[in-house]
């Protein structure tokens, strides 16, 4: 026996693999089931993500409807918004926030937190994390970062207000702010939710290489589980970076050190090489996971393989080495060498080798598919073709001389929102609208849902869209007032029409919300497969007991065999022996395939 | 309308036609694959869509396939790289000889440019200093030496395509050669505090005949 089924038997044994009843606290609370964690996170997450949407809507009420005081927001403290007047220091702490929140609290932890703790083990075909009590501890790390976030709010001075990327200095000391505890919570609060994250990625890390159930080689794995996987060596190895950069930024907040100031022989650009060489692996952590998300959906719902499974694992891990090596072009005009410039827009050109061999792959799986349009179908299918637009506008901006102009602009503030929005958060409602039924058992309702997608979509670009066009006719990022300067001021129709969107686009996620709720309690029972899945988490009730599985799965094939000529349905599970006549026995079928054998 | 424009606002520099016509070879060749990606995206949904009956094809890939598609994006991403260095190393390594010199220094919020004044020389005792200001004459190149004494702020001239940050502790070297006369604005690209907003300057080129009338006018102004 394998020490990965040596490990896999003793979890097992641990926990019977059947459920028992527990107490309230540790059934709910400090509870060591993977599957409770996820929705923890999920929990965790969607509140942060409505508070950054919130944050969001309050600029551009600002952006729209420049120093107007904002409908019924009265009641502000006189140091954010004076009779409802968005100050400009509170505008600046808007955009600190929103960009921080939605990142670090909303959709890292959706992607990472809820899906790699809901679905590495179940389509691993394990009974746990490798490690229950760390798994635990890396979501109640998490709560009291996401509290110290938002209390920063509250505090003398207000909110960090020097950008999600806190550029230094002037996010070295409070003397260029006028924000001393805020910022210094700020940095608090991430390197506390570093811990978190580390606890989480060597988790995954562990599960997945010890803990795969017999059969499930390498090549076996469906597309989430690899994303999620490579995704956790990314966030091992590039967390511990930011964490060095955030504690030396500390000092030089709290107690004088002079890393990144200049006047005492820091370097400032310093900063931003740390900062980008995690944070470019970052824009990586929160798109890799969406992508194996979108192509187990499109695969499930087309009804067909993956197009070029190898080709798929081999682009993730392609994008995942390449995105070390790019980090100098957030940076093609910071004063940085022009020969380093160089070198980094041919390295970031390549990337667009890789994203476009997963493009053509998901494309070439909805060619000749049954294609179900149901409602994760259709938030996978705009991931694909947001992915696009955020893919071909990041090539002028890879562009050295053309990103001369567009840097900094509204086009980059278009391009983040293509891939994190249209990207990302389009993959994580499909994700959620897909594995809720096997997260509560029941199924969301699909005629809401329907409703809620179109309307985010349609808003959703035309808040985004346009933006690319402000960009180009010169609009910085991070304005309070475009109007103070006058070549902009033509653009402000455009602004408050973005503005009146943007509201709505809020405003519709309050379908998904209520989507959300009213199914928990009232949504039509699930089963174990309501999609006719072949991944092994579809193969336990829903929701699963605690062990997950009721003695060791096998697996004996791929994930993706959809519409197989030897099956007589239009799908195969992973675990579902094959008929006797062609297959190996069960005896020879429960050591693990040779890699490479099966597709 | 006009400011949903995808052609660029007319360029004043005169590299600014370079970049502006690299950026339309990128918008030509986005565009045509935007054009068919998503074409062929939404023909596929509606050729492949769900029927009573219909089931897919059991298709694992297409190596020549693949193959065809991997190379082509690559011939064109990097073909587009190399293309653009040239461009990217005149405007920003290649400063051209015989450039007149000015200090811009940027602090919060405010650009304070350093004439060289008369004798065309930097550091000596006839230099002046205004505030928000920078008047040049065009047809000639104008190196300006960029610092910050606070914090990172970025020296934009959209018109111009001109953009470099400042930073506190270094001065770099940013040129650009003005190609008509008239009044363009000078914008803060990088958020440099509460002030941001209004960190605004105005670029004047001048006739060249008429750029040392202005100097001594300037000169006078700034010695009362």
């Amino acid at each position: 026996m394998s020490t990965s089924e040596a490990a896999v038997q003793a979890h097992l044994h641990e926990h019977g693999g059947h459920d028992h009843e527990e107490p309230f606290l540790r059934k709910y609370i400090f509870c060591t089931d993977h599957k409770m964690i996820a929705r923890q996170f999920l929990f965790m997450s969607l509140f942060f993500l409505l508070v950054g949407g919130l944050l969001a809507a309050m600029m551009r009420w600002q952006l729209g409807f420049p120093s107007q005081p904002m409908p019924g927001a009265g009641g502000f403290p006189d140091t954010m918004a004076p009779g409802g007047i968005v100050l400009p220091e509170f505008y600046n702490s808007l955009v600190t926030m929103h960009g921080t929140i939605m990142i670090f609290f909303a959709i890292m932890p959706l992607l990472v937190g809820l899906f790699g703790n809901l679905l590495i083990p179940l389509q691993i075909g394990a009974p746990d994390m490798a490690f229950p009590r760390l798994n635990m501890a890396s979501f109640w790390i998490a709560v009291p970062a996401g509290l110290l976030m938002l209390s920063s709010f509250f505090v003398e001075g207000g909110a960090a207000g020097a950008g999600w990327t806190s550029y230094a200095p002037l996010s070295a000391s409070g003397e260029w702010t006028g924000v001393y505890l805020g910022q210094q919570l700020w940095l608090v609060s991430l390197i506390v939710l570093g811990f978190s994250s580390l606890a989480g990625a060597v988790n995954y890390i562990t599960t997945i290489i010890s803990m795969r159930a017999p059969g499930m080689t390498w090549f076996r794995l469906p597309l989430s589980t690899w994303a999620l996987f490579i995704t956790a060596i990314l966030v091992l190895l590039a967390i511990p970076i930011l964490t060095g950069a955030l504690i030396m930024l500390l000092f030089d907040q709290t107690i004088g050190t002079g890393f990144f100031r200049p006047e005492v022989g820091g370097e400032p650009i310093l900063w931003q090489h740390l900062f980008w060489f995690f944070g470019h692996p970052e824009v990586y952590i929160l798109i890799l996971p969406a992508m194996g998300i979108t192509s187990d959906v499109l695969a499930n719902r087309a009804r067909k393989p993956i197009f070029g499974y190898h080709a798929m694992v081999l682009a993730i891990i392609a994008i995942a080495f390449l995105g070390w090596i790019v980090w100098g072009h957030h940076m093609f005009q910071s004063g940085m060498n022009p020969l380093l410039g160089t070198s980094f827009m041919i390295s970031t050109m390549a990337i667009a080798v890789p994203s476009a061999i997963k493009t053509f792959n998901w494309l070439g799986t909805l060619w000749h598919g049954d294609i179900h349009l149901d409602v994760p179908m259709l938030h996978a299918l705009s991931f694909v073709s947001m992915f696009i637009i955020g893919g071909l506008s990041g090539i002028f901006m890879a562009n050295t001389p053309v990103d001369m102009y567009i840097h900094d602009t509204y086009f980059i503030v278009a391009h983040i929102h293509y891939v994190l929005f249209g990207g990302s958060l389009f993959a994580i409602f499909a994700g959620i609208t897909f594995w809720f039924p096997k997260m509560f058992g029941r199924m969301m309702h699909e005629g809401v849902g329907k409703v809620h997608f179109v309307l985010t979509f349609i808003l959703y670009n035309i808040v985004f869209f346009p933006m690319h066009n402000l960009g180009l006719r010169g609009m910085m990022r991070r304005l309070y007032d475009p109007t103070q300067y006058e070549y902009l001021q033509p653009l402000q129709p455009m602004n408050e029409f973005i503005s009146i969107a943007a509201f709505g686009l809020v405003t519709v996620q309050f379908l998904f919300a209520g989507n959300f709720v009213w199914s928990l309690f009232r949504g039509r029972t699930a089963g174990p497969n309501p999609w006719k899945s072949n991944t092994l988490e579809w193969s336990v009730p829903s929701p699963p007991p605690h062990g997950n599985f009721d003695g060791m799965p096998v697996v004996y094939r791929g994930p993706y065999e959809y519409s197989h000529p030897d099956a007589a349905e239009d799908y195969w599970p992973q675990n579902q022996p094959p008929p006797p006549e062609v297959g190996p026995g069960p005896e020879v079928a429960l050591s693990p395939a040779p890699e490479g054998v099966g597709p | 309308m006009d400011v949903l424009s995808w052609l660029l606002p007319e360029s004043f520099s005169t590299f600014g036609r370079d970049i502006d016509r690299l950026y339309y070879v990128i918008l030509w060749i986005t565009g045509v694959v935007f054009v068919l990606t998503e074409g062929l995206l939404v023909w596929i949904l509606v050729r492949y869509r769900h029927r009573e009956g219909r089931r897919a094809a059991h298709i694992h890939g297409h190596r020549t396939l693949e193959m065809v598609w991997t190379t082509v994006t690559g011939v064109i991403v990097l073909g587009l790289a190399v293309a653009s260095t040239g461009v990217w190393h005149h405007v920003k390594r290649d400063v051209p000889a015989g450039a007149m010199e000015v200090i811009v220094t940027a602090k919060q919020y405010e650009w304070n440019v350093t004439y060289p004044g008369p004798d065309g020389l930097l550091g000596t005792d006839d230099d002046f200093t205004r505030r928000n200001a920078l008047d040049v004459p065009d047809a000639r190149p104008v190196l300006v030496h960029l610092r910050s004494e606070d914090v990172i702020h970025s020296f934009f001239l959209p018109e111009l395509r001109v953009k470099q940050d400042a930073l506190p502790g270094k001065s770099i070297r940013v040129w650009f050669e003005a190609t008509r006369p008239g009044t363009y604005v000078i914008g803060c690209a990088e958020l440099c505090g509460l002030g941001h907003y209004r960190m605004q300057g105005q670029l004047t080129v001048h006739a060249a005949a008429d750029y040392q009338d202005w100097m001594q006018a300037a000169l006078a102004e700034a010695d009362q």
